[in-house]
C-alpha cells in the first residue's frame, strides 16, 4: 500500500434544504472539494458516494450527471452512520492499492425533519418498540450512558457538559447547523428524550453533504493545494461480546479500531492535536474518551470536569461543535468530520483553530455495527 | 369463551396448557453455550459453531443490568417508560419494559432482582379458517422488581 494524501475538501452548511435534492447537495460538495484542490472532475478516476437513505438511488453516477459524465467508476456505500467514513475509506484504498492515482469521495444525506432513528423493531407484525423497551436511538445510548454510570459513577451533569463544550465550539463554526451557546442550566433542564439524555444532548437530524479529494504522493505534486497525509484508515465490525445482540456494544469495536489505527499510524492517543468523535449523543462522547484512550478507564468524567477537551484544552474535541451542533446528516458526517481535521491541520480553523495541529483522528460508529478511524498528519 | 392469546414476539413460549407458565425460550451453542434470543440462527457468532442450536427454557427472573428513561417516542406509544436491559442466569440478556416501579433514577438499583410477568398489550381483530371474526390477545412479557 502507498501514501495517500488529502489535497481538496469541500462542505456545504448542514441544515435543511427541501428545495434540493441528494445528487444536487453531493455535486455541490464534490464542486467545493474540487476547486479546494485545485483540481477538475477530469482529473477523477474514482467517485464514491455515502448515503444511507437513498442507498438504491445510484448517487454517485447521479452526481456525475451533474458535474460531468466522465465515465470513470462509481460506486454507492452504505454503513449506518459510517457510511461516508467507509466511503471515505474505499476512495482512499483506491489510491492505496496502486490501482487510481486521483479519487473523490462524497457523503450527503437528505433526512429533513426525520424525528427518533433506529430500530422501531417489528416481530412478526407486531410493533414491540416500547412495549419490549426501546430500539431507538436515544434509549441505546441512553443505556450505553447509563452503564458507565453503573460502572464509574458518572453523572448526568458529567454528560451534560458535554453538551455545554460542544454548543460552546460552534459558534465559530459557520457550516454548523446550529451555533447557538447554551449553559449547564440549560441542558439539565431542557426536555428529557431518553435518560440521561435532554434535547441538547441530542444531534439533530438534518440536511448536508461533505466532500474529499485524494490523491497518490506523485499526482499530488502536479497541483499547489496543501496537502493532508492520511495516515492510517481502520474499519472494525462489533465482534462478539456478551451483550451485544441485545445492547448494542459501541465501546468494544472503538477500541479494537483505535488500537489498530495506533499500531498502523505510530502515532498514540498522546501525539495527537485534537479529535473529532461521533458524539450522536452526549453520553457517546464521554465513552468514547475511553474508548480511543484520550484517559484511562473511568477517568472520562474527571477529563470532563476538567476541561481537557475543549478548545484550549490538551486534547481538544469535536471543536467543530460536534454533530451534537454541526448536525447529522448520516452519511455527510464521515466526510464532515474529515473535512474538520484537513482544515485544522492547514490552520484554516479561524477562531476555532488549534494551534499548530499536527495529528488529528476522524471517529465515527455506525450502529449495527461498523467503526472506522482515520488519523490525518500535517 | 376466552379471546386466543398469542405471545407478540416469538421468543416468548405462551402456556399450551393450564397448569404451564409462560417462559422465554434461547438457544444454546452445543460448543461453547453461549445462548442468544431470537431463532433463525445459521450458527454461533461466539465460537463460530455452524449448525442447531437447542432450545433452552430461559429462567423467569433476573437482575438489572442498565436502564434508560424513554420521555420522548414514537406517537401512540405511551411515556414515559423504563427501558431495561436484564441479565438472565442462563448468560444471556433481554430488553424489556421493566414495570411497576416509578421511572425515576432514585428509585432503580442497579442488580436489583427482576421476575417476569405477562400481561396483555392490545387485542387482534381477525378472520379464523372458517372466515369468523375472532379477537386474538396480544401478550406481552415484563419484567418487575421483586417483592421480598
Amino acid at each position: 500500500m502507498r501514501d495517500v494524501y488529502v489535497l481538496g475538501v469541500g462542505m456545504i452548511k448542514f441544515g435543511r434544504y427541501p428545495d434540493k435534492d441528494v445528487s444536487q447537495m453531493g455535486a455541490e460538495a464534490g464542486v467545493l472539494a474540487l476547486k479546494d484542490a485545485g483540481a477538475s472532475i477530469k482529473d477523477v478516476e474514482l467517485l464514491v458516494c455515502g448515503n444511507l437513505f437513498q442507498a438504491s438511488a445510484m448517487n454517485a453516477q447521479k452526481i456525475l450527471q451533474q458535474i460531468g459524465q466522465t465515465g470513470i467508476p462509481a460506486l454507492n456505500v452504505a454503513n449506518a452512520c459510517a457510511t461516508g467514513s467507509t466511503a471515505f475509506r474505499e476512495a482512499y484504498i483506491g489510491v492505496a492499492s496502486g490501482m487510481y492515482d486521483v479519487s473523490m469521495a462524497v457523503g450527503v444525506e437528505q433526512m429533513g425533519k426525520m424525528g427518533l432513528l433506529g430500530g422501531g423493531a417489528r416481530s412478526g407484525g407486531e410493533s414491540v418498540e416500547g412495549v419490549l423497551g426501546s430500539g431507538l436511538m436515544p434509549a441505546v445510548f441512553g443505556q450505553a450512558g447509563v452503564e458507565h454510570m453503573r460502572k464509574h459513577g458518572t453523572t448526568a451533569e458529567h454528560f451534560a457538559k458535554i453538551s455545554v463544550k460542544n454548543h460552546k465550539h460552534s459558534v465559530h463554526n459557520p457550516l454548523s447547523q446550529y451555533q447557538v451557546e447554551v449553559s449547564l442550566n440549560d441542558v439539565m433542564n431542557a426536555r428529557m428524550v431518553a435518560y440521561p439524555n435532554t434535547l441538547y444532548m441530542c444531534c439533530p437530524t438534518g440536511d448536508g453533504a461533505a466532500a474529499a479529494i485524494l490523491m497518490s504522493e506523485d499526482k499530488m505534486k502536479q497541483f499547489t493545494s496543501k496537502p493532508v497525509k492520511v495516515a492510517t484508515s481502520v474499519l472494525t465490525s462489533d465482534p462478539y461480546t456478551d451483550r451485544d445482540l441485545t445492547m448494542p456494544d459501541v465501546n468494544t469495536l472503538t477500541q479494537n479500531a483505535a488500537k489498530e489505527a495506533y499500531e498502523k499510524a505510530g502515532i498514540g492517543p498522546q501525539d495527537l492535536s485534537l479529535v473529532e468523535l461521533h458524539d450522536c449523543f452526549a453520553t457517546a462522547e464521554l465513552l468514547h474518551y475511553e474508548n480511543l484512550g484520550l484517559c484511562a478507564e473511568g477517568e472520562a468524567g474527571r477529563m470532563i470536569d476538567e476541561g481537557r477537551t475543549e478548545l484550549g484544552g490538551d486534547i481538544p474535541v469535536n471543536v467543530s461543535g460536534g454533530l451534537l451542533s454541526k448536525g447529522h446528516p448520516l452519511g455527510a458526517t464521515g466526510i464532515a468530520n474529515i473535512y474538520e481535521i484537513v482544515t485544522q491541520l492547514r490552520g484554516r480553523g479561524g477562531a476555532r483553530q488549534v494551534e499548530g495541529a499536527k495529528a488529528g483522528l476522524a471517529h465515527v460508529i455506525g450502529l449495527g455495527s461498523a467503526c472506522t478511524i482515520h488519523i490525518l498528519t500535517a | 369463551m376466552a379471546n386466543t392469546q398469542r405471545a407478540i414476539a416469538p421468543m416468548l413460549r405462551l402456556p399450551a396448557a393450564p397448569d404451564e407458565r409462560p417462559y422465554l425460550v434461547g438457544y444454546q451453542c452445543p460448543d461453547c453455550d453461549a445462548t442468544y434470543i431470537g431463532g433463525n440462527r445459521v450458527g454461533c457468532s461466539k465460537c463460530t459453531y455452524i449448525g442447531d442450536l437447542p432450545e433452552v427454557q430461559l429462567s423467569d427472573h433476573g437482575t438489572l443490568y442498565v436502564y434508560s428513561i424513554v420521555h420522548q417516542s414514537a406517537p401512540g406509544i405511551p411515556v414515559p417508560y423504563v427501558s431495561a436491559i436484564v441479565d438472565l442466569p442462563e448468560g444471556v440478556s433481554v430488553r424489556c419494559n421493566l414495570v411497576d416501579i416509578e421511572p425515576d433514577p432514585q428509585k432503580i438499583e442497579f442488580g436489583m432482582p427482576v421476575d417476569m410477568v405477562t400481561r396483555k398489550v392490545r387485542e387482534r381483530k381477525e378472520k379464523n379458517a372458517d372466515g369468523d371474526e375472532q379477537t386474538i390477545d396480544i401478550i406481552a412479557f415484563f419484567f418487575k422488581p421483586r417483592k421480598n
